[in-house]
């Protein structure tokens, strides 16, 4: 009954398994991506049409058009005429409640009056570019993308190699204090990690490491989260492998290089991908850590973007997307290490 | 085997020979410990200090003791269970919200994520596109995920366009506490299943495909392949699912602020929010109150922690 | 794996190490923007360091979020940046850096400064200087002029009541059928200029007393307003605690007559509304003590930690001296902290008659604020009166507790945060 949910399936015919599957990955497509789609689409609006509601799907604005001898782009509307045809106008003043419009086909520029509720604006798909050119332009964006980069890169090694090992001897050892040591690192994650920000950041500052990268690299290092997840999923890996090599007088650490890593890679293949999201997208800790700019990563580039009481989210959103490119590409290479074929070879 | 591996082999070689493969454990869990120690554990321990000590100095040599005191505070009511008789309401108000979001949100949490990764573990055509579909929202930064709602739920938003579209009213979600707190439960599954699904997905690739195999050639029926098999050899991280979802539920905070800043009223305003407004948000940042308030919600969670993990090793006997 | 694991590792090796070279006299400042302040203080420094070879100043453009929760924990562990933009004026004062006697005519500080030195001042100090207003603002309405004129109401005068612009704008809304006759920006700081013109006290003697009558008053209309429909839910019903919430997006929009916010809004609303609609500030509206709002704005104050004050005092100068202070606030648009400036008016770079006029209006209300609206926003401990009035109205509004309930929850919030502050 639920086949689905119990094997890989291979490519025999469909059933209405594969449908139940479909069906649901099409919805999950409406709404888990289309929102970040439209927020895509939306980084490439305007300030104002941001501020629209209802909100637009696609980047829309006035129609607008340059007529000589004016300084800026003037905007265009329908407006009835006397035979009762709306005709394209465009608006070269307001006087209160009515707008003054131009032919712009009209060499004469024959002044056309319109209460401004009889007319409609013209609107045509428009893209704000400069919400990625000007902020490019203004944001030491280089500096900030280098940072983030070696602050990711470094942090994931390390989080990956020292948890590992963690992991290893939590999962695969009896030894004295195995389960306080797991009990303990668990036990940090109880607390909510906003409380520990000011204490994390007298130690941090204690050690000289207040405004360097490596602030930000080595305190969330440490992951409960990963040892945690590597542990289980270790776990799940038959100690009898280990047993075969150590008959082969392989030393303990080439059983865990050799042996338990690369059977735990769909594991290690998630924690990168969580480790390279949470460093990449870390905004409080170095909102605490660093406060100069040239050390800033670009999420605190980016939030520069929030005043007290304006949010400039037409800059925002579109350093969002860009922001958002380089993990996309993480996430693409890393899922495929997240696939089958290592466990089934040793068991037998 | 190239040079590298065998250069990063070298120096723990000797350290087994001069220490004994019983000692190795203790080498692996080192670097971790060494790290997890100065910057988890240290700040954790100044975190009691200033539960118990008072005043608005950040410094901990300079805040004076006041015992259990900021406890006390916390706990102080006139009546019992009346939470508007407590001297600190907001900080029950949360409790009370908290306890009614968490079991919506881990059951709804784990239920989809689970779903989703098995379907995710199919043979299919864009596999890696799907995953990463799924894997979006986790990208983005609380304050995006907060806007995009805000697009969906506004009164003008698009929900309510659907809905006017179909010939029904509008309904004012942000406003009446119990859609904002239904919301607040929807956006935070929307947000966070994707680092679920993917634990769980990495947990399918460890059930060894030959038990399918066996089972397929025994002609079992599939339901039972699932209870008997896949749920089973899933259990060790279906346990991270469950623990990482529980914590991180009661945790709850960073979108949800943003989007309502707890309202309407205080309905969805929960546990880290008022531990946060009490530390930062006022101009005296009153650390003991909101360190004292972190400490009993931890303690609480490390008990149910540990039930969890007591259910699942009592399950496996 | 192996792979993996070389690949992060020579990436690693690769991603190029910061430089730390330093020279010996920069000055740096952590600064915020709401617009396009940064940018106008970056091009004014520019000058300066052209002139000032000696001196380089590093502003780094920072998150508001750090200048509320970073810069205190740098300021009280001794790592202060040497100045800063901030909002909280008198919360660290006693960090300050006095530069009284290292700037080159104190004369004339104290003769163009004189209304905002005192607000910089830690308790008990009433001589030193201690940085520089970097524009000042003042809370009041705008209203959307188009709507007025759509349904044929005039705009109430310069004198007209809160009571009457809610009945002028209710009648405009319904008329027109806009959804918000009345906005407020939700925030404690917004909601006191209005409860001082009801005759709101916030102080007995020394003490600080946030509920009296003129607040009940105020707190009592605006809960009324939000029963009646004046005031809309979706503007505070939808958030909570303390969280600031403003009405910015529906008065573009056009859904707003009225909304109560402050002159920081104009240059957003210059760009985003454009000739949609005609909108200006108006006069703030009266009560029966006065027709006020709140007076703000950041400060850029120097801090005692820095290593070199001289240098600090003389960014100081340069930053307060008549041309700069003159053409930095007539591009980012904020009212003239600065008496000889204000006395013959700022050359704001005001591209539209809407701005113009809200401009006008705004100095015009800067000189009608009430001393008690003064005297608050020079409070070191203003914040907590903030909070406490606005969490506990908003849970009112939202029939979580009665108007009574909450009067009495703001008093004895009030008492507990000065209690935890250390104020007697």
């Amino acid at each position: 009954m639920i086949r689905f949910l119990t094997r890989r399936r291979g490519g025999a015919r469909a059933d209405w398994t594969d449908w139940f599957a479909r069906i649901y990955l099409l919805i999950g497509l409406l709404v888990m991506f289309g929102p970040v789609a439209w927020l895509a689409l939306s980084s490439f609006k305007t300030q104002t049409a941001l501020q629209e509601f209802p909100p637009s799907l696609l980047p829309m604005g006035q129609k607008q058009v340059a007529l000589p001898g004016t300084e800026r782009p003037l905007p265009v509307f329908l407006v009835p005429q006397p035979d009762g045809v709306a005709q394209e106008r465009v608006m070269v003043r307001r006087v209160g409640l009515e707008g003054q419009f131009v032919d712009p086909a009209d060499p004469a520029r024959r002044i056309e009056r319109a209460r401004l509720t009889a007319v409609t604006p013209v609107r045509e798909l428009h893209f704000a570019i400069e919400n990625y050119i000007e902020p490019l332009k203004q944001f030491n964006f280089t500096r900030f993308l280098g940072n983030s980069l070696f602050v990711t890169i470094v942090s994931t090694a390390i989080t990956l190699l020292i948890n590992a090992m963690c992991a290893f001897a939590l999962s695969k050892y009896e030894f004295r204090g195995r389960d306080g040591i797991f009990i303990f690192i668990l036990s940090t994650l109880m607390i909510p990690i906003t409380v520990v920000l000011v204490p994390a950041f007298l130690i941090v500052t204690g050690l000289g490491l207040g405004n360097s990268l490596w602030g930000v690299i080595l305190p969330p290092a440490a992951t409960p989260t990963g040892v945690f997840l590597l542990r289980q999923y270790m776990l799940t890996i038959p100690d009898e492998l280990m047993d075969a090599a150590r008959m082969d007088h392989a030393s303990e650490w080439r059983l865990f290089w050799r042996i338990i890593l690369p059977l735990a890679a769909p594991a290690l293949a998630v924690l990168a991908i969580f480790s390279v999201v949470w460093r990449w997208n870390d905004f409080l800790w170095p909102l605490i850590v660093l406060n100069r700019q040239e050390n800033f990563t670009l999420q605190l580039g980016l939030a520069a973007f929030q005043g007290e009481l304006q949010t400039q989210w037409h800059y925002l959103l579109a350093m969002t997307v860009v922001t958002l490119l380089p993990v996309t590409l993480v996430f693409a290479f890393l899922q495929k290490y997240i696939t089958t074929g290592i466990a089934s070879s040793g068991m037998k | 085997m190239s040079t590298l591996g065998r250069l990063i082999d070298a120096p723990f070689e000797a350290l087994q020979r001069r220490l004994g493969a019983a000692r190795m454990p203790y080498v692996f869990v080192a670097p971790n410990l060494l790290v997890f120690g100065i910057f988890v554990a240290a700040p954790m321990i100044l975190n009691v200090w200033y539960a118990v000590t008072g005043g608005t100095q950040l410094m901990p040599a300079e805040r004076p003791f006041v015992g259990a005191s900021n406890f006390g505070e916390l706990l102080d009511c006139d009546q019992f269970g009346v939470i508007a008789s407590c001297r600190q309401d907001r900080f029950w108000r949360a409790v009370a919200n908290t306890a009614w979001f968490v079991p919506f949100q881990v059951i709804g949490l784990v239920a989809v994520s689970l779903v989703t990764a098995l379907i995710l573990n199919r043979r299919m055509a864009w596999r890696g596109f799907f995953r990463a579909v799924f894997f979006y929202p986790v990208l983005l930064s609380p304050v995006v995920v907060a806007l995009i709602w805000k697009w969906v739920l506004q009164p003008d938003g698009v929900l309510n366009a659907l809905i006017v579209a179909g010939g029904g009213a509008r309904v004012p979600f942000l406003l009446d506490p119990s859609w904002a707190f239904s919301w607040t439960v929807v956006i935070s599954i929307w947000a966070h299943m994707g680092f679920y699904t993917l634990i769980l997905l990495a947990g399918l690739q460890a059930i060894p495909a030959d038990l399918y195999e066996a089972a397929e050639m025994d002609g079992t029926p599939h339901a039972r392949v699932f209870w008997r098999i896949t749920l089973p050899l899933l259990m060790p991280n279906m346990v991270v699912v469950l623990v990482l979802g529980l914590i991180r539920a009661v945790q709850s905070f960073d979108e949800i602020f943003v989007l309502t800043g707890g309202g309407p009223g205080t309905a969805t305003q929960y546990i880290v929010q008022y531990i946060y407004e009490t530390a930062f948000a006022n101009q005296t940042h009153i650390l003991g109150l909101a360190a004292a308030a972190s400490i009993l919600v931890g303690g609480v969670l490390m008990v149910l922690t540990m039930l969890q993990l007591a259910a699942t090793a009592w399950s496996k006997r | 794996m192996k792979t993996l694991f070389r690949r992060a590792a020579l990436a690693g090796v690769a991603a190029f190490l910061p430089a730390f070279a330093q020279a010996a006299t920069d000055v740096r400042i952590m600064w915020y923007s709401d617009g396009n302040e940064g940018e106008v203080a970056r091009d004014l420094l520019n000058r300066f360091e052209a002139a000032n070879p000696d001196i380089k100043v590093v502003l780094d453009n920072v998150p508001y979020k750090m200048i509320m929760e970073t810069l205190p924990q740098l300021v009280s562990s001794g790592q202060a940046p040497d100045m800063a933009r901030v909002t909280d004026l008198g919360g660290q004062a006693d960090q300050y850096l006095d530069i009284g006697p290292l700037v080159k005519d104190r004369a004339y500080w104290e003769k163009n400064y004189a209304t905002t030195l005192p607000w910089l001042r830690p308790a008990g100090n009433t001589t030193g200087i201690f940085g520089v207003m970097t524009g000042i603002t003042t809370t009041m309405p705008i209203v959307n002029e188009t709507l007025f004129q759509q349904a044929g109401i005039p705009l109430p005068g310069p004198k007209a009541t809160w009571q009457e612009w809610a009945v002028a704008a209710k009648a405009v809304a319904q008329k027109t059928g806009v959804a918000i006759p009345i906005a407020i920006d939700r925030s404690g700081h917004r909601v006191s200029g209005p409860a001082i013109s009801m005759g709101a006290k916030y102080f007995d003697g020394e003490n600080p007393a946030l509920v009296d009558d003129g607040l009940k008053t105020m707190t009592k209309l605006i809960y009324d307003w939000h029963r009646d429909g004046t005031m809309s839910k979706q503007i505070w019903g939808s958030v909570g605690g303390t969280a600031y919430r403003g009405a910015n997006e529906e008065f573009a929009n056009g859904q707003v007559v009225l909304y109560f916010s402050g002159v920081w809004q104009f240059p957003q609303f210059a760009k985003t509304i454009g000739d949609a609609f005609d909108w200006h500030g108006v006069p703030n509206p009266c009560g029966p003590a006065a027709c006020s709002g709140m007076p703000g704005g950041a400060a850029l104050v120097g801090y005692k930690s820095s290593k070199h004050p001289a240098e600090v005092a003389r960014v100081m100068d340069y930053m307060a001296s008549e041309p700069v202070m003159a053409e930095y606030l007539a591009r980012t648009l904020f009212l003239s902290p600065h008496a000889g400036i204000a006395a013959k008016g700022v050359a704001y770079d005001a591209k539209t008659p809407q701005l113009k006029k809200s401009l006008e209006a705004a100095q015009a209300n800067l000189l009608a604020l009430s001393p008690t609206a003064f005297r608050l926003q020079g409070y070191l401990r203003n914040r907590i009166m903030f909070n406490a009035l606005i969490v506990r109205l908003n849970q009112a509004i939202a029939g979580e507790m009665s108007l009574d309930e909450a009067w009495t929850r703001m008093t004895s919030d009030v008492a507990d945060g000065m209690k935890a502050a250390g104020v007697r």
